[in-house]
């Protein structure tokens, strides 16, 4: 297995300790009550499936419980970023 | 039974209901490994081996949560405590009373069990802001594990790195427990100690009677 760089606890940690969330930066409407349903079913159940760079919320979930963001490449497994929430990355697709 | 105290708020604060978890009368606290008998193991059990093992039972546990940006809730919770909130994988202690850090916003504090609900009270008292207290107590136990072999039931239970370089005394980590999770404090060269969950108390006693067998298990009360 390999390790995953936590930046609360400040250290890295085996991969066993984490677990991923999901896609990061998925925007909750605003006003829920006031958005077409495409809108909603879009922040519900649409997610991107890109190869190559993707931007995941993962959770320390044994260690601190603390959310944070990976920028990981999905073809190589490569993790290129950490960065914590509110926090924008870095490193991009071109 | 518990008395259910609801402390006068003061000005600005929200009311709180405090309880003191420890019975005065009526039912008897068990702890978590009360079946397990270890008392009895203690004495009958063997005295020579490589891990030694005791349970630190019916002790006081309150995690604490705010943000160290809170001057009111830092400077209130070193005020009663005696000591500053430990900074990220410390801890602290002071007398029976010792401080683990959790996360950026969490620390345990872990106390005789008398202690407790008095604690609680007095930390409301010197806090203010946005904060929580919660008595965890009856949710897990304190385990302490000690002895020359002791690193090596370890070794064999966390993937965590336990060498001497990368785990110094006083640090603490939540990490993987064999199947299960701990918090894991190293207190001395030789010694360390485990906070687990009530209900995996007793997975947690059956792994380290498994772990430690080639060593010798000394059990202690």
């Amino acid at each position: 297995m390999f390790y995953i760089y936590c930046p609360h606890c400040e250290e890295h940690r085996e991969e066993e300790e984490f677990h991923a969330s999901g896609e990061a930066h998925i925007a909750r409407p605003l006003d829920p009550d006031n958005c077409t349903d495409e809108e909603w079913a879009q922040f519900l159940y649409f997610r991107s499936n890109p190869r190559g760079i993707h931007h995941e919320l993962w959770v320390h979930a044994v260690g601190c419980r603390k959310f944070f963001n990976i920028t990981r490449d999905t073809q190589t497994y490569e993790i290129k970023e950490i960065y914590k929430i509110g926090q924008q990355p870095t490193v991009t697709a071109e | 039974m518990s008395e259910l105290i609801v402390d006068k708020p003061a000005a600005e604060q929200p009311t709180v209901a405090v309880m003191n978890q420890v019975p005065q009368s009526g039912p008897r606290a068990e702890s978590p490994l009360h079946h397990a008998d270890l008392p009895t193991i203690a004495r009958k059990g063997p005295q020579q081996g490589g891990v030694y093992l005791e349970e630190l039972k019916l002790l006081g546990h309150l995690v604490l949560r705010g943000s160290t940006d809170n001057q009111a809730f830092m400077a209130g919770a070193e005020k009663v405590l005696g000591v500053a909130l430990p900074g990220s994988l410390q801890s602290a202690e002071k007398g029976e009373l010792s401080v683990r850090w959790l996360a950026p916003d969490e620390w345990l504090v872990i106390v005789p069990g008398a202690r407790a609900f008095d604690l609680e009270r007095e930390l409301r008292a010197a806090m203010s802001g946005h904060y929580a207290i919660v008595n965890v107590s009856g949710g897990q136990t304190v385990l302490s594990l000690s002895g020359p072999k002791a690193r090596d039931v370890l070794m064999k239970t966390t993937p965590y790195d336990v060498h001497d370089r990368n785990f110094p005394v006083g640090k603490v980590v939540t990490s993987v427990f064999a199947k299960t999770q701990a918090v894991i404090r190293r207190t001395g060269e030789q010694s360390w100690e485990l906070v687990i969950r009530r209900s995996f108390a007793d997975y947690a006693w059956l792994w380290l009677q498994d772990a430690s067998a080639e060593y010798g298990l000394v059990v202690r009360s």
